[in-house]
């Protein structure tokens, strides 16, 4: 090999030794950078995973929110709902978002931001019900979760704040009941959260007078859990619907029957004396 | 004293258990409460906000109110609120409270009425506030100026301003905005029991098994008594039924076990339903019917409060509605209605022959059978097809609805109880569904019952405290008593040591009539009390500009600038509830003090002061000599009478009205009661004794307090107008005492129900042997007797000692009903309030929590009427009626849900003026506005 | 006047750069839908969509579905960069340029044009594997990787959403060119301009050089920020610069006095000397 040859492939071998070592740091970067929890995005969007691989990042949502016509201003001070997430927002850079606390999504009829969407990371695939039809009452941002250690309501005050705020309300946010002994004759009103009915909006979070929210917003897939599909509630006709899509392979396996059973049997039994 | 977490804790808990179970506490854990928040002085006190009256304590640190709680030992509240209530030690600080008089002046420093606002001392604010006065005053006499009051007056205040405007000026232009509040229920009970507020107590909520709410948001806007009902409804969910009577959908419905919207003014309808089907029913409570009442009505043809259509500040397109206040085309549905009276057929033209003066009040008796005549018409069939609310809902489904309702009513083994506000007190026939509803509870025999009644609830925190049982309305005297009775002004003049003569026979302008007058020119000085009237009073678009652009001098006491302020010439800062002495009286007859607790803001003084210092500046000779009224009336010079009382001509108001020496003596300041019952502690008391400030008073100098105890004096005093008039309240001390009474409190004992014998020791006193109740009211009890068609004079008149009358009143439609509306108004525009703010949003606007959490009145609208106008949620909307057009937000999914053809707007928001909008069609009765109905278009703005 | 017709294509670069931030901006702040989105994708009179292909490819290694919308995009701007020269992105479009021309004229008034702290030879391909890696990490990563570090996107977002802290990256470009590697950013490291090179590389339009009017006095090597591209051919040949690296900036047509060099249109317009371009290539 001559010398020329062979610094052309040394110096090739480097280059691309140079492009693995920065690329690895960017994707270590963009692994810390995406996983964001906590981002709650506009209506229609995709799964967290795969919007982060849809989005493309271009703000065209947040240009329709911002530019809708029925924008609120208060005391000339206009709500803003939807972001682009930029260096220091803590989000997904490029990637839209919104915090209810300061600008809750006003779940606009004509869903103007997810119809902006080019890429299909916002779709009314996402944002419609069972049986097809899309609206915004079928988005699902996330889940209003109620801390009642700070909501005044379970200390038997009268605040229903949250409720009446609520979109959705008497399916999203109901107001139950409870007798409260201390007082003898004053019911607690506290608001309890369907989470089928609820959008995700955060017109509750907004709207909450304790100092810190005492009912926030979070992604569906950080807050809610989800029960067996092997037992359906004997009481309400449509829990059928939940597990629906049980799956009919019902083997099951523990420690217990990691061998089969006839190697278990053959192990014998012992006993003492 | 050192005490680790642990021991804190099991301290406050003990604490917080033995004062829920009313126990008393023992003395060392309770030394150890107070040990561990040392810094922190509690005291008790009473909510800002409505009229439920919750009991709170207040805590002071460094001069500052830091936290509030509510009081577990209010009986009314144990110990919770509602949002409003939890922030009560916020509304004080908002970032711009006035601070400082400002007057608005050109640059010589001269006042000029398009002058920009600028700070002024109080001297000069009172002389101007002297030199306008006084040069009206002279123009036009005693009827030349007015005073804005209030149901939010502490009760001392209202007494101190009805001292000085009645005895003083001698003028009857006072009237509070409770007129918008509760003047028709007022009237209600004036008619049908001769006496003023409600029979029962809240404990009837506990007690009843039947809650039926007419117009009554209760889970909005009395949310305590709602957690009340919520709570009676989890003990007994299935003997306990709750209907919720409405002409829109709101939160009361989710509890509700019914819900019935109904077309805006058919309540009156719906009643007669009720009355016709208690008959056919045979549900009559005979016995009580025959001893403890009569039957009465009155004229039809009363108008609707509105101006005479003539009047030249009427606008053009005003006036085809305005002029049926002078005559109207009867409707089919109409002619129904007012069949039994036999005068009027459909497409008649009704003359409104009884609207002026006293005519609408004028009844007379009628008999059982007239009455049966005259509910006969409203048959089921009938009532439902002109009552039904909501278009999108069947005839049958309201049907069946309004079955239950009479079945609830005449259900033997129920115990009713029938709430309501606004939905009936502000409403063109307001005083008439007052009586109604009585009629009601009276033919069951369903009235003045533990756990049934007919509960008229309170707005204002001091309406029925203050503004009705001080009587600080044009009409009327302390304790039930009225200005056109010579008696009643003879025992006030007494009381109140003025020389006979002094008061003015004359009804003064109720509170839209000064609106009016200012408008006219016949009012061109007015003071403004705690409330908001350019916000407050329906039509504004006249008030605002009338106030700006005429001659007139308007003053506003307020301690922020809301619209009232803006509209002023002379600001005068005023301290707000918990920085001064006060008491306040609920819905329930609850009359609670409190003490001050921290001293006033910058230069700001209490609204009692501002009247007293002003007092200063009026010698007796000007006032007291002879005036003579626009109507010819003449008040007579009493200086004579005032010279053989030992009034010198050159003493001011200030020496008679307040200053007087058996306060000094009787009430010397400090006072033992001001003693912090934690700590020990003197509380302030600015009036008094100053508060340290030294603020420059209305003579230039160093304001040191009056020298005595001003609330205690005018407390004492004003109490001996009740006294054995089944108005007995408790000595200033034992309220400082307990958690409220209940009036008539007669031996130290409250009472819960009123004309009741078992409980009301009036009622034992006046009903005859073996009868259980005695409607004892002393007004308006003998009247004519008649027919449905009116008096008839052979007939003679009838006393009624201790019955109560159970009146029947046809329906009629609303004047701007938007059925037969040509002009393309065509929605109803109902108006309200919201949980988060209290009425013009000066003090909870304020609170950033409720701010944030309520930023602007929205327009609540049926989805399928935006849709119809291409609206989509948020946009922003024009609210178009004759008078005048506001923007507003459309709401779709909100809290209220309006039926088709009709839209709700709240009234809190200053920018979002709906009074521009509304009509000032009142009661002709009570003179209360109707802010629920009124006709308007909608379009995108 | 004189200068303003001299630098004309660096005024209309500017114009074209501070237009579309412009737009972008009039798009979020008054709803103008002249350009809307920014560099990633926009649409263009709210109807023809414009997709950054080399954003799309990582998405698709990345595994998403691509909407039509998106592809229509692509095929949009990989029809007109092909045609009008892929890295006329670079000099007329990408505002990043903005900061990189910026550093390379600090260079150029204080005298240190080629000190650098890395070997420019050795650096010479980076970008084509920088490129390629990016996508193996897009799909290693389940998102589109170069576009959470693009400086493109956090300039033409920071214009129309808010920059945040995007800030200190742009300066950190600006340092890096300024300081280390002149050039450094779009000349060696962006694999945005690399997609475009690869997009352009039989682009039509293309600076021709008349080797016959050349007096080989080096200011267009000077001012060129991808001189590789020149110096095969200045003074050697009457050619195409048609290196795929040149970003038609036109800086070298500006500076040459002797009118050796001009925007042509190969293929189309023929020039002396084209029989040489084969072997050029490259």
């Amino acid at each position: 090999m001559d010398n020329k040859r062979r610094s052309f492939l040394t110096s090739m071998v480097q280059a691309s030794a140079a492009a693995v070592a920065a690329g690895s740091i960017v994707g270590g970067f963009v692994e810390e950078n995406k996983d964001k929890p906590l981002t709650l995005r506009p209506p229609g969007a995709l799964k967290e995973e795969d919007f982060l691989k849809t989005c493309i990042r271009c703000g065209l949502c947040v240009e329709a929110c911002k530019n809708r016509d029925n924008k609120v201003i208060i005391d000339g001070k206009e709500i803003v709902t939807l972001f682009l997430a930029a260096p220091g927002d803590k989000k997904p850079i490029g990637t839209p978002y919104f915090i209810p606390r300061t600008g809750p999504c006003f779940m606009c009829d004509d869903i103007p931001c997810m119809y902006a969407c080019p890429t299909g990371a916002l779709t009314p695939d996402m944002c419609k019900n069972e049986k097809g039809e899309v609206a915004i009452d079928y988005a699902k941002m996330g889940v209003a979760v109620i801390d009642p250690s700070s909501c005044i309501a379970f200390w038997g005050l009268q605040c229903t704040a949250c409720y009446r705020a609520c979109p959705e309300m008497d399916k999203a946010i109901k107001i139950e009941w409870k007798k409260n002994e201390r007082t003898g004759k004053h019911a607690y009103r506290i608001p309890v959260v369907y989470e089928d009915a609820c959008t995700g909006c955060g017109m509750c979070e907004n709207a909450c007078v304790t100092e810190i929210a005492a009912i926030k917003i979070f992604p569906r897939e950080v807050f809610l859990g989800k029960a067996g599909d092997r037992y359906v509630k004997g009481w309400d006709e449509k829990d059928q619907q939940r597990v629906r899509k049980a799956s009919t392979q019902t083997t099951t396996k523990t420690g217990r029957s990691r061998k089969s059973a006839i190697e278990n049997l053959n192990e014998g039994i012992k006993w003492d004396q | 004293m050192s005490m680790d977490r642990r021991e804190f804790l099991k301290t406050t808990a003990a604490v917080a258990a033995a004062s829920a179970a009313g126990l008393s506490i023992p003395q060392d854990a309770e030394a150890a409460a107070k040990e561990s928040q040392e810094g922190w002085q509690w005291d008790k006190a009473v909510c800002r906000f409505c009229g439920t009256g919750c009991g709170i304590m207040v805590a002071v640190k460094d001069d500052k109110i830091v936290a509030v709680k509510g009081d577990p030992e209010s009986p009314v509240n144990r110990g919770i609120n509602c949002i409003k209530g939890y922030f009560n030690a916020k509304i004080m600080y908002g970032a711009d409270r006035l601070t400082q008089p400002l007057l608005r002046m050109n640059d010589k420093g001269e006042f000029d009425k398009n002058g920009k606002f600028r700070p002024v001392s109080w001297k000069r604010a009172f002389d101007e506030m002297e030199k306008q006065f006084k040069k009206y005053y002279n123009e036009l006499g005693p009827t030349g100026v007015a005073v804005f009051g209030s149901g939010q007056y502490t009760i001392q205040e209202g007494y101190a301003a009805v001292k000085l405007v009645k005895g003083g000026w001698r003028s009857n232009n006072i009237d509070p905005n409770a007129r918008h509040c509760m003047a028709s229920a007022v009237v209600g009970f004036y008619q049908t029991f001769g006496i003023d507020e409600p029979a029962g107590c809240y404990d009837d909520i506990e007690i009843t098994d039947t809650v039926i709410t007419w117009g009554a948001n209760m889970a909005e806007m009395h949310p305590i008594l709602w957690s009340r009902v919520s709570d009676a409804k989890l003990n007994n969910p299935d003997k306990y039924y709750v209907v919720n009577l409405s002409t829109y959908r709101n939160r009361c419905s989710n509890l509700a076990d019914m819900e019935i919207i109904f077309r805006p003014n058919t309540d009156l309808a719906i009643m007669n339903y009720i009355a016709r089907e208690i008959i056919k029913r045979n549900a009559v409570n005979w016995d009580f019917v025959k001893k403890h009442t009569i039957f009465a009505t009155g004229h039809a043809d009363i108008g609707y409060g509105m101006r005479n259509p003539n009047n030249p500040n009427v606008t053009e397109k005003e006036k085809d509605t305005v002029v049926k206040q002078v005559v109207k085309k009867v409707t089919d549905e109409e002619a129904v209605a007012l069949s039994p009276i036999g005068k009027w057929k459909a497409g008649d033209e009704m003359e409104m022959k009884h609207a002026a003066g006293k005519k609408p009040f004028w009844h007379w008796e009628i008999s059982f059978e007239d009455f049966k005549k005259g509910v006969e018409p409203y048959t089921l069939d009938y009532v439902a097809k002109v009552a039904k609310g909501d278009p999108d809902e069947s005839l049958d489904s309201f049907k069946r609805k309004l079955q239950k309702l009479a079945d609830l009513y005449c259900d033997p083994n129920r115990k009713v109880v029938s709430f309501w506000t606004m939905g009936f007190n502000q409403h063109v026939r307001g005083s008439w569904v007052n009586e109604q509803i009585y009629m009601i509870h009276l033919l069951l025999g369903k009235q003045s019952l533990p756990g049934s009644g007919a509960f008229s609830l309170t707005g204002q925190p001091s309406a029925c405290g203050t503004a009705r049982e001080v009587g600080t309305f044009a009409h009327r005297l302390p304790a039930d008593m009225l200005v056109a009775n010579p008696k009643h002004r003879k025992i006030t003049e007494k009381l109140w040591k003025l020389p006979e003569g002094t008061l003015n026979p004359k009804v003064g302008s109720h509170f839209l009539k000064i609106m009016r007058d200012i408008e006219d020119g016949k009012i061109k000085w007015a003071w403004v009390h705690v409330n908001n009237p350019w916000q407050n009073t329906a039509n504004a678009n006249h008030w605002v500009k009338a106030a700006r652009t005429m001659d007139n001098f308007i003053v506003v006491n307020e301690a922020y600038p809301g619209i009232s302020a803006r509209v002023a010439d002379l600001i005068l800062p005023v301290a707000m509830i918990y920085e001064k002495w006060g008491a306040y009286g609920n819905a329930e007859r609850r009359t609670q003090h409190w003490r001050q607790q921290v001293t006033p803001p910058g230069q700001a003084m209490p609204d009692i002061w501002t009247m007293m210092e002003f007092s200063k500046r009026f010698k007796l000779k000007e006032v007291w000599k002879e005036h003579k009224l626009p109507d010819g009336t003449v008040l007579p010079n009493v200086l004579d009478k005032a010279k053989e009382m030992g009034y010198d001509p050159e003493m001011t108001l200030f020496d008679v009205l307040y200053n007087r020496p058996e306060y000094h003596k009787n009430f010397p300041w400090p006072d033992p009661i001001a003693k912090n019952p934690q700590t020990g502690k003197m509380h302030k008391n600015t009036e008094a004794a100053g508060d340290g400030r030294e603020i420059m008073g209305e003579d230039g100098k160093p304001f040191k307090g009056y020298g005595f105890f001003v609330h205690k004096a005018l407390w004492e005093e004003y109490r001996k107008f009740g006294l054995g008039h089944a108005h007995d309240l408790a000595d200033f001390d034992t309220y400082h005492k307990v958690r409220g009474l209940r009036w008539p409190v007669v031996n130290g004992k409250e009472t819960k129900w009123r004309f009741n014998v078992e409980y009301d020791p009036y009622a034992r006193k006046f009903a005859k042997p073996g009868e259980k109740f005695a409607f004892y009211g002393p007004l308006l009890k003998t009247i004519k007797r008649g027919n449905l068609q009116g008096p008839i004079a052979s007939k003679g008149k009838i006393n009624l000692k201790n019955k109560a009358k159970i009146f029947w009143r046809p329906f009629m439609v609303h004047p701007e009903d938007p059925k037969y509306d040509t002009k393309g108004y065509n929605l109803w525009l109902c108006t309200g309030r919201v949980l988060e703010h209290w009425h013009s949003g000066t003090m909870t606007m304020r609170v950033p929590e409720l701010y944030r959490a309520m930023p602007e009145a929205l327009c609540y609208m049926n989805p399928k009427d935006a849709k119809a106008l291409g609206l989509k949620r948020f946009d922003l909307v024009v609210i178009e009626s004759r008078r005048g057009k506001v923007k507003a937000r459309v709401e779709t999914r909100g809290r209220n849900k309006p039926p088709r053809g009709l839209v709700f707007v709240p009234w809190f928001d200053e920018k979002v003026l709906i009074n521009k909008v509304c009509l000032d069609a009142t009661c002709p009765l009570s003179k209360e506005t109707d802010y629920k109905k009124a006709a308007v278009k909608i379009y995108k703005a | 006047m004189g200068s303003i017709i001299k630098n004309k294509y660096l005024i209309l670069r500017r114009i074209t750069q501070f237009t579309i931030l412009f737009l972008y901006f009039a798009a979020q702040y008054w709803g103008w839908k002249i350009l809307e989105g920014n560099l990633s994708f926009s649409k263009f009179f709210d109807i023809i969509p414009l997709a950054d292909p080399y954003a799309v490819l990582q998405m698709i290694f990345a595994g998403a579905v691509i909407a039509t919308d998106v592809i229509i995009g692509v095929l949009i701007v990989l029809l007109i960069y092909g045609l009008i020269g892929g890295r006329a992105y670079c000099s007329w479009v990408c505002p990043v340029n903005l900061i990189t021309d910026l550093a390379a004229w600090v260079r150029r008034k204080t005298h240190h044009e080629k000190d650098n702290l890395i070997n420019v030879q050795k650096v010479k391909k980076f970008r084509y594997f920088f490129m390629v890696v990016l996508l193996l990490v897009s799909a290693a990563v389940g998102a589109a990787a170069f576009e959470f570090i693009n400086p493109i996107g956090f300039f033409t977002r920071g214009v129309a959403f808010g920059i945040g802290f995007g800030w200190v990256w742009l300066l950190v470009i600006f340092i890096f060119d300024t300081f280390v590697l002149k050039n450094g950013w779009c000349g060696h490291i962006c694999p945005v301009g690399a997609t475009y090179s690869l997009i352009g590389a039989k682009s039509i339009i293309r600076v021709y050089h008349d080797k016959d009017k050349c007096t080989n006095c080096g200011e267009c090597l000077m001012i060129c920020p991808e001189n590789q591209v020149l110096s095969p051919i200045i003074n050697k040949k009457s050619d195409y610069i048609s290196g795929i690296e040149c970003t038609n900036c036109g800086r070298c047509v500006e500076v040459c006095n002797d009118n050796a060099l001009k925007f042509t249109l190969r293929y189309i317009i023929k020039q002396k000397g084209e029989e040489n371009e084969k072997s050029n290539i490259n």
